[in-house]
């Protein structure tokens, strides 16, 4: 990609952060804080032990689950929202190509992301150490990359608001859970008929197409301590080549798309 | 659901779509790439069953029935089929040898109470960890199948009906077994109990093998017509063709 190219993607990612900015999305990711620390803070008060632990713990978990619907949901409707409003064909009659506006736009929307993943990282500054709040900081905003390129690829090669959004929280369910499913499909008291070793098979197959989210950060960092900086550098290598992938898929969609 | 359909096929179908020749090159070779990429590192990187030292400390029930919204039916029977994961790997000379069984009773316990009325729990806790060959580790099983069936035993009889036969032929405590057959003999008053678990003290006392006594309790389970899970009794059946093949090989008489 020449100079020019690289300077257009990066305008296009600008402008997704100005229509992130000048939407709603900063007012909800703050009300998601005040209210995830609202919530937590009730809990802990409740609690007879452990109430900053049980306050971090809630935190970290529920901040999580907002950063990823709040992002899903952003991009998907921006994606759609241009689809109706035909910018795609407007952005597209100026001088790029569909590879700088679909990049500039997953470039833009990651960034929208990894300042969603910041901003909840703050507030646990209060109960977390520095170093082990960074990992887990680290881990959300390539969790949340990883989210907004499956919500922009479904979104794109979908069209339509409910489907993408049901297609992209299907995909991170099933990475949330498919190391669980795997490890209960090797047990010994599973049958030996040939149902169960193509059933086996399957979730075997299925697993190497899909990223392991369950490992990412988990709130149990904040309390215990992250994992070593060679096993973080491990896990977040696994998020990065998938978020290529879903790159990759992305722009092969939209260049064979007729317009 | 036709019209998103309907979409994906206009989107991917051949005369809609532009040509492949239309996709440039790099974006072929990445898109292949990335590909590689991510099957050859999750096929390096597979996950394993967890392994016994994995198993955490198990949570209140209160805190399960919270964390199931509801739906304690569900995940008490998932929580089963996650617990009996651990310690299960392919490579383990015997699976569930290692567990913390004070952990697995707690977890036991704790799915149990989310959904008293599941048969999971006791169900894997007398015919799986209670089959454990550490006398103690059976013990801690056999304690906890008799306290919980004191709370239904009219539902829960036959674990602890499997843990008197355990107790006799693996432990070789026929005290204990005795026990166990007086406590379904008392406590029991459902009348379609069969005969002879209600009279299981006089079958215990019998110098049966343990294959007849397997044989027994397995024929009268399956005519009371309370196993109506294929998969329950493709398992117990399992389990009879093992104590016959352990009993048909040259150690068989330690067994008896």
């Amino acid at each position: 990609m020449h100079a020019a190219s690289r300077f257009s993607t990066f305008t296009v990612a600008r402008y997704v952060l100005v229509e992130a900015r000048r939407g709603g999305l900063p007012w909800l990711a703050a009300a998601s804080a005040l209210a995830a620390l609202a919530l937590s803070g009730f809990l802990s008060q409740v609690a007879i032990t452990e109430g900053a632990a049980l306050q971090a713990a809630a935190s970290a978990a529920l901040l999580r689950g907002c950063a990823v619907f709040l992002i899903a949901a952003h991009v998907v409707a921006s994606v759609v929202r241009e689809q109706n409003d035909k910018g795609l064909e407007l952005a597209l009659a100026l001088p790029i190509s569909r590879a700088v506006w679909y990049l500039g736009k997953l470039i833009g929307f990651a960034c929208t992301g990894a300042l969603i993943a910041a901003l909840f990282a703050l507030p646990l500054l209060i109960w977390a150490a520095p170093g082990d709040l960074v990992a887990w900081g680290l881990a959300l905003a390539a969790e949340t990359a990883l989210v907004a390129a499956a919500a922009l690829f479904f979104a794109s090669a979908l069209g339509q608001t409910v489907a993408a959004i049901s297609a992209a929280a299907g995909l991170y369910l099933l990475a949330r859970s498919i190391s669980a499913i795997q490890a209960i499909a090797s047990g010994p008291l599973t049958d030996d008929s040939l149902a169960s070793d193509v059933a086996r098979w399957l979730v075997d197959a299925l697993a190497l197409l899909l990223p392991r989210l369950d490992g990412v950060a988990r709130g149990d960092w904040l309390l215990y301590g992250a994992p070593p900086a060679a096993e973080l550098v491990q896990t977040l290598s696994g998020l990065c080549f998938y978020f290529v992938l879903l790159a990759a898929a992305g722009l092969f969609d939209i260049s064979r798309r007729n317009l | 659901m036709s019209r998103i359909a309907a979409r994906l096929s206009a989107r991917f179908s051949p005369g809609d779509a532009r040509p492949l020749s239309a996709v440039p090159g790099w974006i072929l070779g990445l898109l292949a790439a990335a590909f590689a990429a991510q099957v050859g590192w999750q096929f390096t990187h597979r996950a394993v069953a967890p392994s016994a030292a994995d198993l955490p400390a198990a949570p209140s029930a209160q805190a399960l029935r919270l964390a199931s919204l509801g739906e304690t039916a569900s995940l008490a029977r998932l929580a089963m089929l996650w617990l009996q994961a651990f310690d299960s790997r392919g490579d383990n000379a015997i699976a569930y040898r290692q567990l913390d069984y004070g952990r697995l009773v707690d977890w036991l316990g704790a799915i149990l109470a989310t959904d008293p009325l599941s048969n999971y729990p006791l169900f894997a806790a007398a015919r799986v960890y209670a089959e454990n060959a550490d006398p103690r580790k059976a013990r801690r099983m056999f304690d906890f199948i008799e306290s919980e069936f004191a709370r239904d035993p009219n539902r829960r009889w036959p674990s602890l009906a499997h843990a008197a036969l355990l107790a006799k032929h693996r432990l070789h405590d026929l005290p204990l077994a005795r026990r166990y057959a007086a406590a379904i003999q008392r406590l029991t008053t459902n009348p379609t109990i069969p005969g002879w678990a209600q009279q299981m003290e006089i079958f215990i006392l019998e110098g049966m093998n343990e294959l007849e006594a397997a044989k027994v309790m397995l024929g009268g389970l399956l005519a009371t017509g309370r196993i109506r899970d294929p998969e329950e009794r493709r398992f117990l059946q399992g389990r009879l063709a093992e104590i016959e093949n352990r009993l048909n090989s040259p150690a068989k008489g330690e067994n008896r």
